[in-house]
């Protein structure tokens, strides 16, 4: 049995009002934020929080505070208040939270919902349980200790017992405990077992409420033309003819408003249905001034990104004598390797409902970040906070384009503008066109290899544009998260050298699904399997020993990674796929491994490259992320994110040409369909550690274990994606 | 006046002929379970059967669909309702925005094939895209459905 000491100091909890004549509790959870990152939050500040409503006819409303995009927070979040009070799943109710500081953080990225608050949702189900023990002995009048809870009861030694709900009454009243015991583990109910999602009947019957699906009364429905360049504006526009087109109602200017997430202006279709503000669009005759980036070519930048990594850059890391590593080498191997920019192109394009009224504002629309989305409301009605409601619908699919409310801002201004709720719609060309765009990126890897074949030197040089250019226009070299995937890497060489090159940003850089691991966990397990070969070693026997002795490598991060559980995740992925059978004729297996968000992620690949078409046959993934709490998400999230990584390695390329993007649609801007569909196959491994990142650590392995396995067929290297481009797809 | 006839119930609406029937479907009827996912045809995320054949609503003018039978996610269907089901046995959706798209192709596969193979399956569901990646599970369901129905039959 785990004791949660000092719990008045970690969790500052507290009953608060009665609403509905339930039993609410609340509690902060800002306090288990990852220290390093910036929050504007006083974490000694008392926000309540509700997380836990038993009602007296017994349901059990419970809230989720994070967004659902198809990472099960929904239900993996309350399943896990549910089992530490002993409820019963099936009289579980989940509420979506609105955006409300009070929730503490509730931005829905970087694969941290669950890592963030296993703990004080653990501590909301068992304070409850607590309290209805309490409520149980006072009625019965003995001690507690002779209450236990047990599915949605509260049962006493000598046999009677009493429901949840019949004890609300009592347990309003009692004051909350500041010390709660925790569950073991063993006596888990719901956490580390396979629930189904508890929207599983709304998503197959098509009810689930999206941002697209939202109604309301008079709402009008809108479309914006985007300057075609980032940050581009109008000069004039012509709208006579947009006005003809039946259905449009009215044509209104924007402008840009110079914040991160601030709209990027241009002119916006007022009409009575999405499709006629659609062709309203087409209809516009706009002058642009494209301003500074409509030179942006991505061809040419590729060129000038790669010159700055085949030169002496910003040194980020030097450890050990890199000189003096490549003067005794025995080889030298040196690679040079090209990523596009990508879109995030989630299948529900971005989009919001906003109705304004005087200086209150509602809003609904799917975001991943709902207090950024209420703060830039506020700043742009210039209200306060209370005057603002941010609900949060479903979304379809996220990846973190969604952690950006620009779109969100867009449908404010044009409620503000036309005294009406409105809708506001991207086409999906906008989505593609108009993205916070996944990096670009130039890497070069130079390793020198001694006469055993064991690598005594690592130089890294990488220049790709920020996301921080995002925040800061001007910066333009990469920031301190960006590198340490590079830094970090988890291998035993002693010399080692990270650089990073010169990298002007052209436009939007945002986070997509794994963000800075893709072309870091591309560069890294290619040039590995590369330097294996260089020393005619096996990949895998020479990645186990490149990974080295077991070792907690010391980062900045709080949880420091452990190199026995990165190559156990490996040694699991190779030994389900039989690694070193015999495969068919053009078949042959390629393997990759990294650590993201915490988590160590194996994948092996096996593939088939006949008349120079590639096929993905099958992927086996090892993942070790630490406490499980709903095995089927995590599962289908690696499932998923092999998909995600296929797409990318296939298909995956953003180009500019004028400044313009010049992908339009899912025709030119591809992904993996059900008939390219390897079997991927899962192993989570069994852990009590905390647990940490699921949604993202299984996409950056797929591409790298892809390169490697071509490699084995036909003996060419591709350091460059998407895959396409080589005619294999 | 345009009537429709949606899931066995008519509506009569006032919508150009030309309109896609995706947005006569969404905006004017208010039926959201089919959605926009590309506009061009590209995605499926807005299939609707019409006369029992699988098409992609938002590039057939709803002018097409007078006199016909248009299905939607939320009608009913034999085999759309054992698929839902062994939709929810497998826990198929992620995001579950594509997933009306997925079940109305499913649909018309097994309202034509009554055991498809996985050629048959890849063959019927190729237009349409799930960015969550869920396709393992979808032809998973898909033959747990046949399954199920072999076994009742």
């Amino acid at each position: 049995m785990r004791i949660i000491k000092n719990i008045s100091r970690r969790t500052f909890v507290k009953s608060i009002g009665l609403a509905s004549g339930g039993l609410i509790l609340g509690c902060n959870t800002n306090l288990f934020s990852d220290k390093n990152k910036t929050s504007s939050k006083n974490l000694t500040d008392f926000n309540p929080n509700l997380f836990v409503q038993l009602n007296s006819d017994g349901s059990l409303v419970l809230i989720a505070s994070r967004s659902e995009m198809g990472n099960g927070v929904r239900t993996s979040l309350t399943s896990i208040i549910a089992d530490e009070m002993e409820a019963d799943w099936n009289k579980v109710i989940v509420k979506q939270a609105t955006g409300d500081a009070k929730y503490g953080d509730q931005n829905t990225d970087g694969s941290r919902s669950v890592r963030y608050l296993y703990e004080t949702m653990r501590n909301m189900g068992a304070m409850a349980k607590a309290m209805l023990i309490s409520a149980a002995a006072k009625k019965w009048q003995v001690p507690e200790s002779e209450c236990t809870a047990k599915n949605h009861f509260i049962v006493h030694s000598n046999g009677k017992k009493i429901s949840f709900g019949d004890l609300v009454e009592i347990a309003k009243t009692l004051e909350v405990p500041t010390d709660v015991k925790l569950k073991s583990p063993k006596d888990f109910k719901y956490i580390g077992k396979n629930l189904k999602s508890i929207d599983v009947a709304d998503y197959v019957q098509g009810k689930a409420i999206y941002g697209l699906d939202k109604r309301l009364p008079n709402m009008k429905f809108a479309a914006i033309v985007r300057c075609p360049v980032t940050f581009g504006t109008v000069k004039s526009f012509d709208k006579t003819a947009a006005l003809k087109v039946a259905g449009v109602e009215a044509v209104i200017e924007i402008p840009r408003i110079e914040k991160p997430f601030g709209a990027l202006g241009g002119v916006a279709i007022i009409a009575s249905n999405t499709w006629a503000a659609f062709k309203g669009k087409e209809a516009l005759k706009i002058d642009w001034d494209y301003g500074e980036n409509k030179s942006y070519d991505s061809e040419n930048y590729m060129k000038e990104i790669t010159a700055n990594v085949h030169k002496q850059g910003k040194v980020a890391k030097d450890v050990g004598n890199i000189s003096k590593a490549f003067k005794n080498a025995h080889k030298i191997v040196e690679s040079t390797f090209q990523l596009p920019h990508l879109s995030h192109a989630p299948m529900e394009v971005p989009n919001a409902v906003a109705w304004v009224k005087g200086d209150t504002c509602e809003v609904w629309a799917p975001t991943q970040a709902p207090q950024t989305t209420r703060k830039e409301v506020v700043d742009y009605l210039k209200t306060s906070e209370e005057k603002v409601i941010i609900n949060v619908t479903f979304l379809g699919g996220g990846f973190g384009r969604k952690s950006k409310p620009d779109y969100i801002v867009e449908a404010v201004m044009l409620s503000k503008n036309l005294n009406n709720p409105v809708q506001v719609v991207w086409t999906r060309e906008d989505d593609i066109k108009h993205d916070y765009f996944h990096t670009v990126s130039a890497q070069y890897l130079k390793a020198s290899l001694d006469k055993n074949g064991k690598v005594t030197g690592w130089l890294h040089r990488f220049a790709m544009p920020s996301i921080v250019s995002t925040f800061s226009p001007g910066v333009d070299y990469a920031a301190g998260f960006e590198i340490a995937s590079a830094s970090n890497v988890p291998f035993d060489i002693d010399s080692m050298k990270i650089e990073v090159g010169k990298a002007p940003a052209h436009v939007r850089i945002g986070w997509l699904r794994s963000v800075i691991n893709i072309p870091h966990g591309f560069s890294e397990n290619v040039f590995a399997d590369e330097l294996a070969i260089a020393a005619n070693r096996d990949p895998l026997e020479f990645r186990l020993n490149l990974i080295g002795k077991d070792r907690i490598e010391d980062t900045e991060n709080p949880i420091k990674y452990n190199t026995a559980r990165l190559k156990n995740v490996l040694k699991i992925a190779t030994k389900n796929a039989e690694w070193g059978k015999e495969l068919p004729e053009n078949h042959a297996f390629g393997l990759a491994v990294h650590y993201s968000f915490y988590s160590y992620v194996a994948s092996v690949v096996e593939v088939s490259v006949i008349n120079n078409k590639l096929k993905v046959h099958n992927i086996y993934s090892a993942i070790d992320c630490g406490t499980v709490v709903n095995r089927n998400t995590v599962k289908a999230q690696i499932e998923g994110a092999a998909i995600f990584g296929m797409s990318l390695a296939f298909y995956g390329k953003i180009t500019a040409e004028n400044g313009a993007i010049v992908q339009n649609n899912f025709n030119d801007y591809k992904m993996i369909r059900m008939n390219e569909v390897p079997n991927v196959h899962v192993e989570i491994v069994e852990s009590s550690e905390k647990p940490t990142g699921v949604g993202e650590p299984g996409v950056p392995v797929i591409a790298p274990a892809i390169v490697n396995a071509i490699y084995q067929i036909t003996g060419k290297r591709y350091h460059n994606l998407p895959l396409s481009d080589y005619g294999l797809v | 006046m345009i009537t429709l006839t949606i899931n066995k119930k008519k509506y009569n609406i006032d919508v150009a002929p030309d309109m896609p029937l995706l947005w006569a479907i969404r905006d004017t009827i208010g039926l959201t379970g089919t959605k926009y996912g590309c506009g061009k045809g590209l995605c499926g995320s807005c299939k609707v059967l019409l006369d029992n054949s699988p098409v992609q609503s938002c590039v057939i003018p709803v002018s097409a669909a007078i006199g016909k039978r248009v299905l939607t996610i939320e009608g009913n269907s034999q085999n759309l309702q054992l698929l839902q089901e062994s939709w929810m046995e497998l826990n198929v959706p992620q995001c579950g925005f594509c997933q009306s798209g997925q079940l109305i192709a499913a649909t018309a596969l097994l309202d034509k094939n009554e055991n498809p193979t996985d050629k048959d399956i890849e063959d019927a569901m190729i237009g349409n895209i799930c960015r969550c990646g869920t396709y393992q599970r979808i032809k998973k369901a898909i033959h747990r459905t046949v399954e199920l129905k072999n076994q009742h039959s």
